[in-house]
């Protein structure tokens, strides 16, 4: 009643759109039992970009492909945990619900956009299909729809481009066709994992471009999976970081590169030569090898390579906390 | 000049694109490499860039010898090599090495990393026994493994000391010249620091001079005296590592530093980047005049019709654009 416009529409900007809360999905293999979540707990608002960064095999992937229960059983279980999506938690509810949010208020799209595509089927026909099955198209009404997403994320020529097959289109066309299919329904939430890796840099420019451009303009809420962190640097305003599984630092990307606080996040922005800095002599590398997830040191994970290690660290894993505003560590080190 | 090591001298590699099973009928032809001219000095890095599929890969191999070139000359310290026989080129190839970018496929899952380490030395020398046991111990140390290492197989290790396997089975014939081909693209980007500071302390303790391809252009500015930018097939910029990067000259070398994302979102908020528009054309059906035209945001009329050849506009930096 006395709430100025403007402050409720900044606190519906606000709304949660996600929270997963204690996310724990284990691998059971004949090596060991791979925790390749284990714990991992954020907040996604409406319409926002959340960046998750982490090197390979720290658990991007089977923590996003978790929310939308696409874990291969067996091996593969969500051991614990909730993800409450616009109410409710996509861990629980039957398998026909959650087929219903997949494609359409979730969407996905990944790295590899030549092997999500039917080769065997044309480029108009596989979108179309979508839009049949998820938005109750007819085939006549689909055809010009297909036309008109492709326009969108900026094929040329797209009436003729319908009827071309995947392996006629480069790379970063196939990977503007999945875009085009992910935001085809709409989607509340759109999981990016990956989606510029196989690419290089001009390309990649423009693929992130669309992405941010419809998303924007659609409303909808990003999680942009990614290894480069020039990439979250550029396109992300709140960033993840994961470390074998567990999360390690969140909080606004601006504030996370001016002030990492988790001796990995600062190892990681040290390790990397930058454009627009003198070159350096000499790289500051993270010593040590990568985590063996089966074979995990009790306590931290990333005690063996870090340069800032206590005794505590080895009896117990620090948990999340906060160091700053929106700003979460963990790490028993005070670092600032 | 005498401290060139290597030297291309307009090297083309054509392959064809065949039609029909039987009677194989030649329908075009990518051009991955076209008419290439460059060098290389003693105990320096070129960087080589550009985007997948523009022909750095082919450029390495044709350089090695791996794969002949359709056309053009290899010279190394002064040796053509493409009109060399098998048995002479055998013998040159010691001097020659090549790391791969994955180091997961590039190594033989059924060897010990002792085995693959000593494979070379096999091949080309004469060492054997427990003298050449010393040395693959000792080729692993230089690469930062454990030699009691030397009895696992590669899926033992992590990607990181794969990529060391593959350096210490380069090193043990003591090549001069190395072709690291996007060594570290796929490596974590917290060990990829590792190998490349490894590289550089062993360029200097052996006097190695290499060809670095990469993606990575804040990686090649780092590790790089001169760089090359390729398009499509061909060269269209070599200079100087501070000169090209500060004062690029071809709009595609411009686009490309400016599409680099900075990891800092505070000079990201501000900085000015081209975003080009379209897709690089088909390597099988190039654009009339200059490949880059269809793309390019500054190209005048005469882009449509005339091939820009690469001109020397400022000592040692060279420039293949109308307009440069
Ligand atoms: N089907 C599976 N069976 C056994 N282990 C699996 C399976 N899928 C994933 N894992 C393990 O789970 C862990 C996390 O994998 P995930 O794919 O999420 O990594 P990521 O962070 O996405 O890595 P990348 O950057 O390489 O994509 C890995 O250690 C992996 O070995
Ligand atoms: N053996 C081959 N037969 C036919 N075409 C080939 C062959 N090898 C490469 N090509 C083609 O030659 C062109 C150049 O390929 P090349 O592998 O040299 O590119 P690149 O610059 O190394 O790319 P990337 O960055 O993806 O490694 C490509 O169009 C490729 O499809
Ligand atoms: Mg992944
Ligand atoms: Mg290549």
């Amino acid at each position: 009643m006395n709430c100025p416009y403007g402050v409720r529409r900044e606190s519906q900007k606000n709304m949660s759109l996600l929270q997963v809360r204690d996310l724990k999905t284990y691998f059971y293999t004949d090596a060991g039992v791979i925790k390749a979540v284990d714990r991992v707990s954020y907040d996604l608002k409406e319409g926002e970009t959340l960046g998750l960064v982490g090197e390979s095999g720290c658990g991007k992937s089977v923590g996003a492909l978790s929310i939308l229960r696409l874990i291969p059983n067996p091996p593969g279980k969500i051991v614990g945990g909730e993800a409450i999506f616009e109410g409710k938690d996509l861990l629980r509810i039957s398998e026909d619900e959650i087929r219903q949010i997949r494609g359409n208020r979730i969407a996905m799209i990944f790295q590899e956009p030549m092997t999500s595509l039917n080769p065997v089927l044309t480029i108009g026909l596989q979108i179309a299909e979508a839009l049949e099955l998820h938005r109750g198209f007819d085939k006549k009404g689909a055809r010009g729809e297909v036309a008109r997403l492709l326009r969108m994320v900026g094929i040329p020529d797209a009436e003729r481009r319908i009827n071309d097959y995947p392996h006629q289109f480069s790379g970063g066309m196939c990977q503007r066709v999945m875009i085009a299919m992910g935001l085809s329904c709409n989607p509340k939430l759109l999981i990016a994992d990956e989606p510029t890796t196989a690419v290089d840099v001009t390309i990649q420019a423009q693929l992130l471009e669309v992405i941010k451009e419809l998303t924007s303009r659609l409303g909808t809420a990003v999680i942009l999976i990614t290894h480069n962190l020039g990439v979250v640097a550029r396109h992300v305003n709140r960033m993840a970081v994961m470390y074998a599984g567990r999360m390690v630092e969140v909080g606004p990307s601006v504030e996370v590169y001016a002030h990492p606080r988790h001796p990995y996040t600062i190892g990681l922005l040290a390790s990397v030569p930058r454009l627009d800095q003198p070159r350096k002599e000499r790289l500051v590398p993270i010593d040590g090898q990568p985590p063996d997830l089966i074979h995990l040191p009790p306590g931290c994970p990333f005690l063996p390579r870090c340069s800032r290690r206590m005794e505590r660290c080895s009896v117990e894993g620090p948990e999340l906390r906060e160091v700053g505003r929106d700003h979460m560590v963990s790490c028993w080190a005070d670092i600032d | 000049m005498n401290d060139i090591l290597i030297e291309a001298k307009n090297l083309s590699m054509f392959f064809p694109i065949t039609k029909g099973i039987i009677r194989q009928r030649r329908i075009a032809e990518i051009k991955a490499v076209d008419d290439v001219s460059f060098f290389v000095r003693k105990g320096e890095t070129l960087g080589l860039v550009g985007e997948s599929g523009c022909g750095k890969t082919t450029l390495g191999r044709c350089l090695m010898q791996l794969i002949r070139p359709s056309s053009g000359e290899v010279y190394l310290e002064g040796e053509n090599l493409c009109n060399m026989e098998a048995e002479q080129l055998r013998l040159i190839r010691q001097k020659m090495q090549i790391i791969f970018q994955d180091p997961f496929d590039s190594l033989d899952p059924r060897m010990t990393a002792g085995e693959i380490v000593a494979e070379p030395l096999r091949v080309h020398t004469k060492i054997r026994g427990n003298e050449l046991k010393e040395k693959v111990a000792g080729l692993l140390r230089v690469v930062g493994l454990d030699s009691s290492m030397a009895s696992r197989y590669p899926h033992q290790f992590s990607g990181g000391q794969r990529q060391r396997l593959g350096i210490a089975r380069a090193l043990s014939i003591r090549p001069k010249f190395i072709v690291c081909d996007e060594p570290i693209s796929a490596l974590d980007v917290s060990i990829q620091a590792q190998i490349i500071n490894l590289l550089e302390d062993l360029q200097s303790e052996f006097d190695l001079t290499y060809l670095f391809i990469a993606h990575d252009l804040s990686v090649v500015r780092h590790l790089s005296h001169r760089v090359a930018v390729m398009y499509l097939g061909k060269i269209v910029e070599i200079a100087n590592r501070d000169a090209l990067y500060r004062v690029a000259k071809h709009p595609y070398t411009v686009a490309l530093l400016s599409a680099v994302p900075i990891p800092d979102p505070v000079v990201e908020a501000t900085r000015e980047r081209i975003i080009l528009k379209g897709e690089p054309p088909s390597p099988i059906a190039l654009p009339p005049g200059c490949n880059f035209h269809p793309r390019c945001p500054i190209g005048i009329e005469a882009c449509r019709e005339e091939i820009p050849s690469l001109r020397e506009i400022e000592r040692g930096h060279w420039v293949a654009c109308h307009l440069a």
